[in-house]
């Protein structure tokens, strides 16, 4: 097979070939001779998981647009590939041109959760391109990081020649013109990195230097080169409505986790929940039209042909023009015989009206996603929901023909007590008992079936909880039988089904989300040890992290469970996402008073977003509670 | 009404397991409009189905599948519309009306014909022809057919329709047509197995095997007689309405 990189015995001996030979509906194949600049967009997870991921799809059809641009795709080899690669010495290869990534001028790589870390390495290392910027040629592409976690990259930061800080589809253009005058007039990688550090929102971590207090805390960051800023700022789509948008999506072969079209409603949410990192990371808010979103809907369904569309939001029942928008979607999705995949809704009349039109009731569950179980934990992380949203909205559901119930929590808030961990039983049991009441015995075709589930909570930069400890591996667990056995002891127990996840990597997420330079070295050793797909739990090995951690020396409460002051300075503070440090402060504080704060519809907050003179920071405030009755101070 | 369509599946589209080519097949439907009927309730579902599955690896110059249409133009503008969705590597050959009362593509399917070559170089001792005609020339041929749960030995003999020397793409390799309908269900592998095994001294890996399917067939005469067809030989071509047609 002449066209693909693989050769026929190998792709014949892994499993799912379909993952590496590219050629899908929409995918783009230029001639190389007719483009300057050749590059490729990476997502560090195997090729289900990557192709489901929106911003890329974005990235890769803004990228294409460009006459003079070819951006191709690359996933992790899945590990039956990998070792095979390994053990043949063959290069890491681009899914369109098949050809080794080694040659591209760019490798764009997305960083959407932290357990992809050593992923990184595998895609540089199997790339054949040096793993630490500083050891890289002139020959070698350039590695820029982008997305959620490079809000704070430090972890990883010398694995990258630059970080992307903020949205793709602003500025890229800028740095393409600087890359094709870099390579007419000659120079090294350093000087066009100096270059990359003037266009704001470009972090070149080599060009700053960390210095450390005693204790371990941070003392200062300092540009060691006059072209990097003091502090980078984000960048920002501020016209969201007209802004570049895919219509002509990539279409896999294989079952991709989002397989369907996906249409973005809008960036941002106006809750500040204070665990939430997206929730400050996309401030403000910003939605597309609704005629926009309908043109789009329409023409993404006539070029890829999919069976199923979605949403996208961080919280879809805020969008505006919700209910215009998806009458529209249904009245199209019957007409073209399309299903519509619901985003998780807050339960209303709505709602619920639009799910008994669209999903078959008994097989559909509610969702609710309280965080917390008592009132007063969740006004400490300022969630808007309340137990009479809750009961109010099951009961509702209840009399419409739903059984099945699932119930979201995180374990290990700041402040929590043990009366918060009880409170979750007490809530999925009184949910329980409202179905019995509600729905007399005659009238109930299935029983009730509540599933419950909590995770950890990891605290992450950029939110009010960047200041929290995080409780240890061993709390974790003992606030999981806390919470279980809260649950047993429940009159509707029977009724009620727990899980919940070993917190082994959460403990990992935890150094990795508020880590410094200093945890890389632990990361490349884990990797030396073999640790790849760590966020999969048939991959994950304990025991290479449990070595590496050891063998480097890391201090793991130092980047967990340590409690930090109020003006400690942290890795990613040199970094600016659009909130400010007071602003956080500020909800810190207000979170141990138990305080709510308004969301951005009802007022403003003053969190620093304003600056970018968008969204709902431009929108005329109500200063009414909105529709989701939640309880203000 | 009832349309069969005949497709080519090759190069790097040979990867495609068959429930991602299902999958690809409905998505060709909607982006080129065709007006094809849909199952009713939550997840309406294309009307479609597949005559023999191919299995991943193999190509193939003669796979099939029916569909429920509610309009069906002409043949031709069928196959065109079918044709610009196609990723390279699969392409529509024919699309015919079907009788009223034709069994669907699976249930008519009772042979397949294979084009076999060798990863490895794969000699027999003596010449192919002496080989294939010693081969055949055996009373029985038994193999032990195994399921997930039953063990069953039959005669591969009585399965095998057509073995011989031929050529495919410029290059010598072996014809085979055996069995295929879902009580046969002859793979050529199973043959191929036997042979090795008759000629002695080989080890044998289905891995080196590289299969063509060459097309598939129906039956238009009896058990004993039998008169193998392409499977879109019962259908109707159907021309274009010539009020339809454009001045040349
Ligand atoms: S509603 Fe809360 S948790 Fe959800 S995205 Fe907004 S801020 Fe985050
Ligand atoms: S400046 Fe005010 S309205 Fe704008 S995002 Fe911040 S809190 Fe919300």
């Amino acid at each position: 097979m002449q066209d693909l990189f693989l050769s026929d015995e190998i792709l014949m001996q892994i499993s799912k070939p379909e993952r590496y030979i590219g050629h899908e509906i929409n995918s783009v194949v230029k001639r190389p001779e007719s483009v300057d600049i050749r590059m490729a967009m990476c997502f560090p997870d195997v090729y289900e998981i990557g192709m489901s991921h929106l911003g890329i799809q974005i990235l890769y059809d803004m990228f294409n647009s460009y006459e003079d641009v070819w951006c191709e795709r690359v996933y992790s080899p899945w590990p039956d590939l990998d070792a095979v690669m390994r053990r043949e010495h063959i290069p890491l290869f681009s899914l369109e041109s098949q050809e080794p990534v080694k040659y591209l001028d760019f490798l764009a790589i997305t960083l959407q959760y932290e357990m992809c870390y050593t992923n990184i390495l595998q895609i540089l290392d199997l790339a054949e391109i040096p793993l630490r910027a500083v050891d890289r040629s002139d020959n070698d592409p350039i590695i820029v990081g982008g997305g959620p976690c490079s809000y704070n990259p430090e972890p990883i930061a010398e694995f990258f020649d630059f970080f992307y800080i903020g949205e793709g589809e602003t500025s890229y253009r800028e740095i393409l013109d600087l890359y094709k005058e870099h390579k007419a007039n000659g120079g090294s990688r350093i000087d066009f990195l100096k270059k990359v550090a003037t266009v704001p929102g470009m972090y070149v971590p080599q060009f700053y230097d960390v210095t450390y207090h005693e204790d371990g805390t941070i003392k200062a960051y300092t540009p060691n080169v006059p072209e990097a800023p003091a502090m980078v700022p984000k960048c920002i789509v501020k016209n969201f409505d007209e802004v570049t948008y895919p219509t002509k999506p990539v279409v896999p072969y294989i079952r991709a986790t989002q397989d369907r079209v996906v249409l973005e409603i809008q960036r941002g949410c106006i809750r500040g929940c204070r665990f939430c990192q997206a929730g400050q990371l996309y401030r403000p808010v910003r939605e597309k039209n609704v005629e926009t979103l309908k043109k789009y809907a329409k023409e993404m369904l006539e070029n890829t042909g999919y069976e199923e569309i979605t949403l996208s939001s961080l919280s879809s029942s805020d969008y505006s023009d919700l209910p215009e928008l998806v009458n529209y979607l249904i009245d199209i999705c019957n007409e073209k015989h399309v299903n519509i995949s619901l985003p998780s809704l807050r339960i209303d009349s709505f709602s619920l009206d639009v799910m008994s039109k669209v999903q078959d009731i008994k097989k559909s569950s509610l969702t609710f996603a309280p965080e917390a179980g008592s009132q007063r934990m969740r006004n400490v992380i300022n969630k808007g929901l309340t137990k009479e949203d809750i009961l109010r909205g099951a009961k509702m559901a209840f009399e419409g023909g739903w059984t099945r119930v699932k119930l979201y929590f995180m374990l290990g808030l700041p402040t929590e007590t043990e009366e918060d961990m009880l409170a979750i039983g007490e809530l999925a049991n009184e949910i329980a008992g409202l179905f019995f009441d509600t729905i007399p015995k005659e009238q109930r075709r299935e029983k009730i079936q509540i599933v419950v589930s909590t995770s950890f909570f990891v605290p992450k930069p950029f939110t009010p909880f960047q200041w929290a400890p995080m409780i240890t591996e061993q709390e974790c667990i003992d606030r999981a039988h806390v919470t279980l056995s809260g649950i047993h002891s429940q009159l509707n127990q029977k009724r009620i089904k727990y899980n919940w996840h070993e917190p082994d990597v959460s403990v990992l997420e935890g150094i990795f989300a508020r880590g410094d330079r200093r945890v890389a070295k632990t990361i490349l050793k884990a990797y030396e040890k073999g640790a790849i797909f760590d966020a999969w739990t048939e991959y994950f090995d304990r025991s290479k992290w449990e070595e590496a951690i050891r063998e480097t020396g890391l201090d793991i409460a130092f980047y967990t469970s340590r409690k930090r002051a109020d003006d400690e300075i942290f890795p990613w503070d040199h970094l600016n996402c659009g909130v400010s440090k007071e602003f956080l402060l500020r909800e810190w504080h207000r979170a141990q008073e138990e305080t709510v704060s308004p969301n951005c519809r009802q007022s403003c907050n003053g969190c620093g977003a304003m600056q970018y003179q968008c969204g709902v920071c431009v929108e005329p405030h109500t200063g009414e509670a909105v529709h989701d009755g939640s309880k203000m101070e | 009404m009832k349309v069969r369509i005949k497709f080519s599946k090759h190069g790097v589209l040979k990867y495609i397991g068959h429930l991602d080519v299902m999958r690809y097949f409905q998505r060709a439907f909607r982006r080129a409009n065709i007006d094809i009927k849909y199952s009713a309730g939550f997840s309406p579902h294309q009307i479609m189905s597949f005559a023999a599955p191919l299995g991943v690896g193999l190509e193939s110059e003669g796979e099939y599948m029916d569909v429920e249409l509610l309009s069906f133009p002409s043949s031709h503008d069928l196959i065109w519309a079918l044709n610009e969705q196609m990723a390279e590597g699969i392409e529509i050959h024919n699309a015919v009306l079907l009788p009223d009362g034709t069994g669907n593509a699976m249930a008519s399917v009772t042979a397949a014909g294979y084009y076999i070559d060798f990863r490895d170089g794969f000699l027999p001792p003596k010449g192919w022809e002496e080989a294939i005609r010693d081969f055949m020339a055996q009373e029985e041929i038994l193999y032990l057919k195994k399921t997930e749960k039953t063990e069953r030995e039959i005669n591969l003999k009585e399965y095998i329709f057509d073995f011989r020397l031929s050529s495919h793409a410029e290059k010598d390799c072996l014809y085979l047509m055996v069995d295929a309908s879902s009580s046969g269900n002859i793979k050529p592998a199973m043959v191929m197995e036997k042979m090795y095994e008759f000629l002695g001294g080989y080890a044998f890996d289905s891995f080196n095997l590289l299969i063509t399917r060459e097309d598939t067939y129906l039956n238009r005469g009896t058990k004993e007689a039998p008169d193998f067809a392409p499977l879109d030989q019962i259908g109707i071509t159907v021309e274009e309405e010539s009020d339809q047609t454009n001045e040349s």
